[in-house]
């Protein structure tokens, strides 16, 4: 039993394997966020019988996590990456976390979507029995998706993903109704294969660099064989393309995302194709991106095809959240494009809309939901006459619209904007036409979907015309909680949306940190062995 | 040289997995999903390199293990990987079991709640 | 399943694979084991004793809820690390401390708080999944 202190070999000989240098308090603001959510979600799953303070609890919890995410992004964006390996070992050996502005962006996006839905859900029918499972679920979700957007080892990002994937799974059949069983059965055999692809390029990517640890493999990926390290970065390209639903592997999401309650499609829609997204950005620009650069054609085509095809699917659906579905694809669509075009403009470019994303489609889904709630139909046939019901939602959906559309003054544009300057700069004419075509076609899909909704009187028809019997008005519980969260969120794009200054700049850094992992790679601490 | 002789299995693996997933059956897609996983950890373990059966233990009284010990790391790997496996498998085969029992399919095809077969046209007016 | 011979050895058998369980737990901090493998191991004396006595009387003799036991399992060991905070140190950095009780050393540490964390985390995971699995047995 007396290992660690009968030395047989003299202490001199072995490698050093442990950090030397203290580590401030203050680094843990980089791990906090995740060890709340993780521990706020342990502990509502031992209590998740005490009902009365499960909501209030989970909260606080993403308050608590906001906040913190507020300071990580700050120091980021004035003393660049940030980075803690775990247990105090040598990188690469532990396990690394890193903030960089990207991650820490989207970190604090989705905690603040996840902070919007949890006040949503207030106001959401679901049975007693079943509701204690939400928060939890919920939180664990959060703790997955903030690790997967600040580790810095791929195996450790694997184990995230895995973290979210269960939690979703959980949120996807809560209320237990015989649809939601239907789609999670297709979001759950393709998630799980999606993330079984990237299980094995990891594998591969183990055995050809010998490391792991995202900073230490953009050092070493140079020397690595060229072929092979394009071999892995398609099966990344097919693992991270099915998680995001780019085109050719998208059939999932439409089938899926519309079954639960619209609570949790919204934080799905969010947050989880966006994960997969976040993964590609940074395999494909920061790890390898000499294999991107011969998959450029492919990145191309799947950026043009899911621009163009995802709005015409919108246009073919009746039923409102489906459509809405095909419009979180067209937004994947246009991150591909960003990374089809590796200059900083296209990069940050496809960060800034991915950020957009996940606040703009969350806060579509509740609109939806709110829209579903006052019509009592989830097919837009039955729905109708809402704008004369309710003028904050119709307000809402008008705008949210217009974002995802890529309209001035709206957030959507300024990424758009980027997007086809990098395309001018490219010269890269396709992008630039798939990129304006689907901003209009998303604009055409979306203001169809208004006029049924909104402008026409009744349902579809001979009812058309007379006005609509089955509306009915918001209990205040769901007009101070659904809508007021909604109307919050809505709030928060449209002043980012206003002053995109910020944004703007942090895509920027973000960029240049992905297109020269320098910074990164000092930040992490890699000692560059020969 | 054993990595060779295993890269096959790995391969068959892989076959019979994607063979049983293109079924329209739930329980073999399920079949194949769980030999898919094997075959993955089987892929991660020769990508270690297979080497002598020295286990990567600290023998008592030294700081490090011997030189010829295998590589700990992706047995650690692997570890993760099958508990985490295990895990979505058995969600995956409760699901798969309601959904029998509720929808009375075990057929994907006849699994059409969610996307309704003779889906409507779009809306026209307007 | 329910012999009257297994049903006699099961409760003597789980005892001691509950109390072996524990034995391979702690054995971890230095030599093979750890919480994974005997949380396997309690986890296994659980679904035993649930084909032996029925899913009821398991449910009943263990008190608290396995979700439940598996969800503070995870929170100890998310603990376990934060106890390095202040310390100059990384997130789940090991803090060893030793102790001297009648002459025999002994060492308490974080990475065995967070070994009892997982521990108790697969204990939990896998008789929930276990127990479910013999009800839906049961049921028919």
């Amino acid at each position: 039993m007396e290992t660690s202190h009968n030395l047989s070999d003299s202490p001199g000989e072995l490698p050093a394997a442990m950090l030397e240098t203290a580590t401030a308090a203050g680094d843990w603001i980089l791990i906090l966020p995740v060890i709340i959510a993780l521990m706020a979600g342990a502990l509502l799953l031992v209590l998740r019988h005490s009902r009365g303070y499960q909501s209030g609890f989970a909260i606080l919890a993403v308050l608590a996590i906001i906040i913190v995410e507020i300071d990580l992004f700050w120091r980021v964006l004035e003393t660049g990456p940030l980075a803690m390996t775990m247990g105090n070992w040598l990188p690469p050996f532990g396990i690394t976390f890193v903030a960089d502005l990207m991650g820490a962006g989207f970190a604090l996006a989705a905690s603040v979507v996840t902070l919007v839905v949890l006040v949503f859900f207030q106001a959401e029918i679901v049975p007693r029995e079943q509701r204690h499972g939400f928060y939890p679920l919920v939180l664990l979700l959060l703790a997955g998706v903030t690790g997967a957007f600040l580790t810095g080892d791929l195996f450790n990002l694997y184990v995230w993903f895995e973290v979210m994937l269960i939690s979703s799974f959980g949120l996807m059949i809560i209320g237990g109704r015989k649809i939601q069983l239907d789609g999670a059965v297709k979001y759950g055999f393709l998630n799980f294969l999606a993330t079984t692809f990237f299980l094995v390029g990891l594998g591969y990517i183990y055995g050809l660099t010998g490391t792991l640890n995202m900073a230490d493999i953009s050092l070493v990926v140079p020397a690595a064989d060229a072929g092979a390290m394009t071999a892995i970065a398609a099966l990344f390209l097919l693992a991270f393309g099915m998680k995001a639903a780019a085109f050719p592997v998208n059939a999932w999401l439409p089938a899926s995302y519309h079954t639960p309650d619209a609570a949790v499609s919204a934080l799905f829609a969010g947050l989880l194709t966006k994960v997969g997204v976040y993964a590609l950005l940074r395999i494909m620009i920061a790890l390898l991106p000499a294999s991107r650069d011969i998959l450029d054609p492919v990145l191309t085509a799947i950026a043009v095809s899911t621009l163009l095809i995802a709005p015409l699917g919108a246009l073919a659906q009746t039923n409102l959240r489906r459509a809405l579905g095909f419009l979180v694809i067209g937004g994947i669509g246009a991150v591909f494009a960003g990374m089809a075009l590796p200059t900083i403009v296209g990069v940050a470019g496809a960060i800034f809309y991915a950020f957009h994303s996940i606040l703009t489609m969350s806060a579509l889904y509740l609109v939806a939901g709110l829209i579903e709630r006052v019509t009592q139909a989830t097919d837009t046939r039955h729905m109708g006459g809402v704008y004369a019901a309710s003028s904050p939602i119709s307000i809402m959906f008008l705008i949210l619209i217009f974002g995802a559309a890529g309209l001035p003054p709206f957030l959507g544009f300024w990424p758009k904007l980027l997007l086809a300057q990098g395309a001018i700069e490219n010269s890269d004419w396709l992008i630039l036409f798939a990129v304006l075509a689907n901003s209009i076609l998303t604009s055409i899909a979306g203001t169809r979907l208004w006029a049924h909704i909104f402008w026409r009187p009744g349902r579809e028809g001979k009812f058309s015309e007379q006005k609509n019997d089955q509306l009915r008005r918001l209990s205040p519980l769901e007009k101070w909680a659904a809508q007021g969260s909604a109307i919050a969120l809505v709030g928060i794009i449209v002043l980012v949306g206003l002053f995109p200054n910020l944004v703007f700049t942090s895509a920027g850094i973000s960029a240049q940190d992905l297109l020269s992992t320098q910074r990164y790679i000092d930040a992490v601490g890699i000692e560059v062995t020969p | 040289m054993t990595e060779f002789l295993m890269a096959p299995f790995v391969g068959a693996f892989f076959a019979a997995a994607i063979y049983l997933i293109l079924s329209r059956s739930v329980i073999r897609m399920l079949l194949g999903i769980t030999i898919l996983g094997n075959g993955v950890n089987l892929l991660i373990f020769i990508m270690g390199r297979v080497s002598p059966e020295v286990p990567p233990i600290v023998p008592a009284g030294a700081l490090r293990p011997s030189e010829l010990a295998a590589n700990p790391l992706p047995q650690a790997l692997i570890l993760t990987a099958i508990v985490i496996g295990f895990a979505l498998f058995t969600f995956l085969l409760v699901l798969g079991y309601r959904a029998y029992q509720e929808l009375d399919a075990d057929n994907t095809d006849n699994m059409r709640l969610a996307e309704p077969k003779n889906a409507p046209r779009p809306p026209m007016s307007y | 399943m329910r012999t009257v011979i297994f049903k006699t050895i099961a409760p003597a058998l789980t005892a001691i694979m509950v109390v072996f369980s524990v034995f391979v737990l702690l054995r971890g901090h230095n030599e093979p084991g750890g919480g994974f493998i005997g949380g396997l191991i309690a986890a296994s004396a659980v679904a035993i004793y649930g084909i032996a006595v029925g899913v009821e009387e398991v449910r009943r003799a263990m008190r608290v809820d396995p979700i439940s036991v598996a969800g503070f399992g995870v929170f100890i060991a998310a603990f376990a690390g934060l106890l390095s905070l202040g310390q100059s140190v990384p997130y789940l950095t090991g803090l060893w401390a030793y102790f001297e009780i009648g002459g025999s050393k002994i060492t308490v540490s974080t990475p065995l708080v967070f070994d009892v964390g997982v521990y108790l985390a697969v204990v939990g995971t896998i008789s929930a999944i276990a127990l479910a699995l013999e009800e839906d047995e049961e049921g028919k």
